[in-house]
């Protein structure tokens, strides 16, 4: 439907990053195509954090490149991201969805409309006025996700959305990432819980030291993953 | 002994009936006063959020610099101001020395530092948690001045609150530029200086009274805004 103004697929090129002298991603190929949420996962230090950071243009790569099938400009303005701690500004929740579509130069009435539209896939319309850092870690991050969806991005980038949050607040989370990706959003999240990325998960890329070990369907990755380390990764054997 | 008390029992009998020269004298300080504030923070306030979110060559000097001029003595901000105003000097032209307005000048050039001092240092805090997510919803450290202003504004109000403090306290600023006239640049900390040296005890005590409350009124009116802060933003 709106294949014309896609900023979809995402070509990811050689990509290295280093950190005081520290090589993190070890030059990463792959490409991210529109569809079925793509799940980065991998043990603590595989680099997924810093990954996702660099294909959302929040690091400058220390080579290869990230490209999108858009002009830049163009392309950040269509992606959107919601950190493992949420980052909520002190106002109420309703003024928190706004605050990113007054930036996009989108008009208060509409602004409103949207508000409310998000807020209400994240059932926290009954709060809106609450501020918003007075919300409970759950509802933070549910908040996170709703000011994410109102700018109604074609790419959205979760980093641990559920690592801090308790298992009814995760699936709560779970169940909202799930609709967003029903309705065409393309998910690109990393989490280190083998048992959310099969519930979420359209393709899997395994992370590994820095380097991308296999990037396969869900279904495959899980029955039959290929690499050892992912294998090793999925009994739950501690690879580092 | 008796001296000190009937000098109390003067100086609230000064306050109680509302003694129109003592009334007189706090307000000009109110007036200059209050708009020093509003004038140095409408410098020092942006000013000192630009330096919390900006990286270039020189700013560890700048903040240096910028927290020297906290600690400005108001004599000297009162003999630059005192240069600048006289006949001779760039401003004389303007016939502004030994007017409220001079006194205004004086004490917005003694607070603005120490408000964008503190202004950069209640932000930076805010800018370090916020600067990924706001990069992420596109805008710069330009665009994140006036939402770091905004969801800052407790904490600045406290600082608002601190340079007025200075401002209604000084006395050498003041003095200088203002040149401590009865009815028309007379504030209440020249007062004080002038009705103790010449022996006026309740007048003096009346005004230092009334300056001791202002201020113990401007630091409760901080610490509940420090509450109404933490209940805020958890």
């Amino acid at each position: 439907m709106r294949a014309p103004d896609t900023i979809l697929p995402l070509l990811v090129e050689a990509l290295r990053f280093a950190a005081g002298g520290v090589e993190i991603l070890h030059g990463v190929s792959f490409s991210i195509e529109a569809g079925q949420p793509t799940v980065v996962i991998g043990p603590n230090g595989a680099g997924k954090s810093v990954l996702l950071r660099l294909l959302h243009g929040l690091l400058p790569p220390g080579g290869g490149a990230v490209r999108w099938a858009a002009a830049p400009d163009r392309a950040a303005a269509r992606q959107a991201m919601v950190f493992q701690r949420p980052v909520l500004l002190r106002r109420s929740v309703a003024a928190n969805v706004a605050y990113p579509l007054a930036l996009a130069g989108i008009a208060p009435r509409e602004r409103a409309r949207r508000a409310e539209e998000a807020l209400d896939l994240v059932g926290l319309a009954a709060l809106a006025e609450r501020p918003a850092r007075r919300l409970s870690g759950g509802e933070q991050q549910r908040l996170a996700l709703a000011r994410a969806a109102a700018l109604r991005p074609e790419v959205l980038f979760l980093d641990e959305p559920c690592a801090s949050l308790d298992p009814s607040a995760t699936r709560t989370v779970e169940e909202i990432v799930a609709a967003l990706a029903r309705r065409g959003t393309k998910i690109v999240m990393t989490t280190h819980d083998i048992g959310q990325a099969r519930r979420l998960a359209g393709e899997v890329i395994f992370l590994h030291r820095g380097r991308v070990l296999e990037h396969a369907p869900a279904p495959r990755f899980f029955a039959a993953p290929e690499a050892p380390e992912a294998a090793a990764f999925l009994q739950g054997d501690l690879v580092w | 002994m008796g001296d000190l008390h009937a000098a109390i029992t003067a100086a609230l009998g000064l306050i109680l009936a509302v003694d129109p020269a003592v009334m007189a004298i706090v307000g000009l300080s109110l007036r200059v006063s209050l708009s020093a504030v509003l004038i140095a923070a409408l410098v020092g306030l942006p000013l000192g959020a630009l330096l919390a979110v900006t990286r270039f060559p020189g700013r560890q000097s700048a903040i240096v610099a910028l927290n020297a001029l906290m600690g400005l003595p108001p004599v000297v901000a009162g003999l630059l101001i005192y240069l600048l105003l006289s006949r001779s000097g760039p401003l004389g032209p303007l016939g502004l020395l030994f007017t409220p307005t001079a006194m205004v000048i004086a004490q917005a050039v003694l607070i603005a530092p120490i408000l964008a001092a503190l202004t950069r240092e209640a932000l930076s805090g805010l800018w370090e948690e916020y600067a990924e997510q706001l990069r992420s919803f596109g805008a710069g450290p330009l665009r994140a001045v006036p939402t770091l202003l905004w969801d800052g504004r407790f904490a600045l109000l406290t600082v608002l609150l601190a340079g007025f403090g200075r401002a209604s306290a000084e006395v050498g600023a003041v003095m200088i530029v203002g040149g401590n006239i009865e009815g028309f640049t007379r504030v209440m900390t020249t007062a004080i200086a002038l009705e103790t040296s010449k022996g006026d005890l309740p007048l003096a005590l009346a005004l230092g009274l009334v300056l001791m409350a202002i201020v113990v009124a401007v630091n409760a009116l901080a610490q509940a805004l420090r509450g109404a802060a933490s209940r805020w933003a958890g």
